[in-house]
């Protein structure tokens, strides 16, 4: 099984590699300099530490309890080299981005997914992505078009609704939100629809009355269909800095939220905001946009985060490369498709993605409008 | 307790230090050294904080430290200025061709930077100055790109040229340029699609753009809230594409917007506008002096002052001069008070008034903890039960006329004795400093009332910070 498991968590980490491999590069190539050109563990030591976790966007906080951890086992085990602070460091995050076992239940009872976060981080396409996803299961999936808000934010849906084969339910543009999610939800509880999944309008987190207007379908939600599992996952932009933190927090406190959706991790720096939501809010990252390819929305599995951000010298990744390639051609807009076998080595735990070795999207065909550019937002 | 503003920490460090005639290098090391972290916290990235603190430690050393300001103060006052000096400058404008001839515009970005919005919104804008705009839609791969654009375009009153059915940017581009030559438009947006700046394809399709058709100005919409990442976006769409002007977008946000710091240092190309909200009339001019206090987190004075101006009407004018005369002589009442609750809820209500104000030395997070719009309600609902005797003279105010109000406002009578406590120390702190109120025009002390945490009798949470204006 630890074989297997390596493996499978190397495919996907290869892929998260080559989309972190910029972060990796300032955070790691900074990191090893530390490690490697500091002589003693002294406050200049802790200080470059500081700096770089801070410019990969983990942010203050974050990165002083990362180090204070880091300190006391120093302390604790009388640690004298640099080096051996690596390791720590590593173990200390990855301690941090633990997703709790039960994270993903929701996916196999009747359940009610609201997805919410500012505007542009990427919640329609998440959605028309979990649709595809959840509908290649075998699930009876509805979506709620609840951004009756931005301009031909519900056309943008239905593209995605049709792809994936899913019902939707609309309302008027201009038309009350909540008024949409209850149309909605009558009709999940008319059709035993087992994934329900709510698209709302992109509203910045400190407007009070947008906030407000979340609340409302948060208590539809709640009085009209008390007995589904409720998911809340906010979505937030990888490319978002400190705002992130603040982001995650106020959508907290209008609904329960249960994870995060990470998007557009596939840039150059990035993945930093990760660890310091997890570490402040402990709302747990469930899921992660890593490209721009339609399968590119998978489960957040922390150790491949981490190690995609730490472990990992780039020979390394190289080696694997060749095994794991496979994965990105999916998509047939790059390289020569020949990489089916590999697909079934990789398959393993996630039932998401790597269970069924031929993928719900290879039936699709590949028009531009869903391919790799610019089906954000 | 997430983020300590600016001035305390540095307020902190300098507790120590003080009469000293010029500010040493330990000054204003250890001073720069908060001001960094600051810098980082607000998103500036790394090599740019870097790099702007050691000019300013530069310029810092040995200066004289001015009278009446502490080290802290002329260490802060000089970040201020190198940081307006290094974002101006101000009221950077677009420029268009002469005559009749027609400028083309085309707008990049990461997806869901805001551009399709922005470029609606700057369309609008030129529209209203007399200009005849056309928006393209050259986003031919997000779903309903195109659709968002023409919408937009509609509410804005400005023609949206699509190819339908074509996947071919380039050839949109040369289409819609000759439409808008046959159709006199003397401004043509081209809304490309949102990209990564690592995505050759993708970058190299923006270059056969402008090699198809003469782009005038490449506009750079960056989202306010980038993180670290702004460099590498700004730099790698700079050096490829060529940027001539930088929009940020959704400002309206609470973000410190460290990015425009970053961008315009790597870029070196003005920042012409702001994005300030979802409505497409929302987008304002920049100001570096503003942004410059907003990233160190020294609060938005400016804003406010703005946003005071723009929703005060001649009346609440008098009003307010009348209320400044009275704060003047340490006179004021419970009628002022409602006066000044208005005018707070006017400008979207405590919490946000008081998160624009600088050294106030609270945090988001203990104004947002602190301020609480329901007790503030029930604090008007006591005035609102006061006869207007009462009202304009808090003396009348026996134990019976106390049962009395609190019964008709719903209030605990202990609740009101201390609300009319408080009121009282507010008064009196007033009358002691007449020479800080009214310095101000738009002075307005009451704001202050129904701050102090619960039980807490004092208005002024810990004495901390001093009065905003």
């Amino acid at each position: 099984m630890a074989e297997e498991e390596k493996k499978e968590k190397k495919g996907f980490f290869r892929r998260l590699w080559s989309g972190l491999s910029k972060t990796r590069n300032s955070i790691v190539s900074g990191l090893e300099n530390v490690f490697t050109s500091s002589s003693k563990i002294d406050e200049d030591f802790y200080e470059e530490l500081e700096e770089i976790l801070i410019m990969g966007d983990l942010g203050v906080s974050a990165t002083d309890e990362i180090l204070e951890k880091l300190r006391t086992e120093v302390k604790e085990q009388h640690i004298k080299e640099p080096a051996q602070c690596r390791d720590i460091l590593i173990r200390g995050i990855r301690e941090q981005m633990t997703v709790d076992e039960h994270a993903y239940d929701f996916e196999e009872h009747p359940s009610v997914v609201l997805v919410i976060g500012v505007n542009g981080v990427g919640k329609t396409t998440s959605i028309g992505k979990l649709a595809g996803i959840y509908q290649q299961r075998g699930k009876k999936v509805l979506i709620a078009a609840a951004d009756t808000f931005r301009a031909a934010a519900v056309d943008q849906l239905k593209i995605w609704a049709d792809r994936a084969g899913v019902d939707l339910i609309t309302g008027a543009e201009g038309a009350d939100p909540a008024s949409v999610v209850f149309d909605a939800l009558q009709a999940a509880k008319a059709r035993h629809t087992d994934i329900l999944l709510v698209d709302t309008a992109g509203r910045l987190h400190n407007k009070k009355n947008l906030m407000q207007e979340l609340a409302k379908i948060d208590r539809v939600i709640t009085r009209e269909y008390p007995d589904c599992i409720r998911e809340n996952l906010v979505v937030l932009d990888g490319t978002t800095g400190q705002n992130a933190l603040s982001q995650a927090r106020e959508f907290a406190g209008v609904t329960n939220l249960t994870g995060i959706i990470l998007t557009k991790m596939d840039g150059t720096a990035k993945g930093g905001i990760a660890i310091a939501v997890q570490s402040e809010l402990k709302i747990p990252v469930k899921f992660i946009g890593i490209g721009e390819q339609i399968d590119d929305l998978q489960r957040f599995e922390p150790d491949a985060f981490v190690d995609a951000l730490f472990d990992v010298t780039p020979q390394e990744a190289e080696e694997e490369s060749t095994a794991e390639e496979s994965k990105e051609e999916t998509s047939p807009a790059k390289e020569a498709p020949k990489e089916e076998e590999s697909q079934t080595t990789e398959s393993g735990e996630t039932p998401s993605s790597e269970e069924k070795p031929k993928n719900w999207w290879d039936d699709i065909d590949d028009t531009p409008i869903f391919r790799e550019h610019g089906d954000y937002y | 307790m997430a983020f300590e503003s600016l001035s305390e920490k540095l307020s902190r460090v300098f507790r120590k230090l003080s009469g000293k005639g010029k500010l040493s290098e330990e000054d204003v090391k250890s001073a720069l050294k908060e001001v960094k972290i600051a810098l980082l916290e607000a998103d500036v990235n790394f090599k740019v904080v870097k790099q702007f603190i050691a000019s300013i430690q530069e310029r810092a050393v040995g200066e004289e430290v001015m009278n009446g300001l502490n080290p802290a103060q002329q260490v802060i006052k000089i970040v201020n200025e190198e940081m307006i000096k290094l974002m101006g400058p101000e009221g950077a404008e677009l420029s268009f061709q002469p005559g009749k001839a027609i400028t083309v515009i085309m707008m990049v970005g990461l997806q869901g930077s805001g551009k399709t919005t922005t470029a609606s919104k700057l369309a609008g804008k030129l529209l209203k100055k007399g200009k005849r705009p056309l928006l393209a839609a050259l986003d031919v791969y997000r779903p309903g790109a195109i659709k968002q654009l023409q919408v937009n375009g509609e509410k804005v009153g400005v023609p949206v040229f699509t190819l339908e059915g074509s996947k071919e940017p380039v050839k949109i581009a040369e289409a819609a340029l000759a439409h808008a030559e046959q159709y006199h438009n003397d401004v043509l947006f081209l809304d490309t699609a949102g990209r990564l700046q690592i995505d050759e394809d993708m970058m190299q399709e923006l270059e056969d753009i402008k090699k198809a058709v003469t782009v005038h100005q490449t506009l750079l919409v960056v989202d306010a809230m980038t993180g670290q990442e702004a460099v590498n976006v700004a730099q790698t769409f700079n050096d490829r594409i060529g940027v001539d002007g930088v929009i940020l977008s959704k400002m309206d946000g609470d973000t410190r917007g460290g990015a425009a710091l970053s961008v315009k240092a790597v870029t070196g190309k003005p920042i012409l506008y702001v994005g300030m909200g979802e409505k497409l009339s929302d987008l304002e001019q920049f100001y570096p002096d503003r942004m410059a206090s907003r990233i160190l987190g020294m609060g938005d004075v400016l804003t406010l002052i703005d946003k005071v101006q723009e929703n005060m009407d001649e009346e609440d004018e008098k009003a307010n001069a009348e209320m400044s005369a009275k704060i003047k002589k340490g006179k004021f009442d419970f009628n002022d008070y409602l006066e000044s609750m208005k005018q707070m809820r006017k400008m979207g209500g405590m919490g946000s008034v008081l998160k624009m104000m600088p050294n106030l030395g609270l945090s988001a997070d203990e104004i947002e903890s602190a301020v609480d719009e329901k007790k503030m309600a029930r604090m008007e609902a006591i005035v609102l039960s006061m006869t207007p005797a009462e009202r304009a003279n808090p003396k009348l105010l026996t134990p019976q006329r106390k049962y009395r109000i609190a019964k008709g406002s719903g209030n605990d009578i202990a609740d009101v004795n201390r609300f009319i406590k408080q009121f009282k120390q507010m008064q009196e702190m007033v009358k002691k400093m007449p020479g800080m109120m009214g310095k101000r025009r738009h002075g307005n002390p009451f704001g202050m009332m129904g701050m102090g945490k619960r039980g807490n009798g004092n208005p002024f949470a810990g004495g901390r910070g001093g009065f905003p204006f």
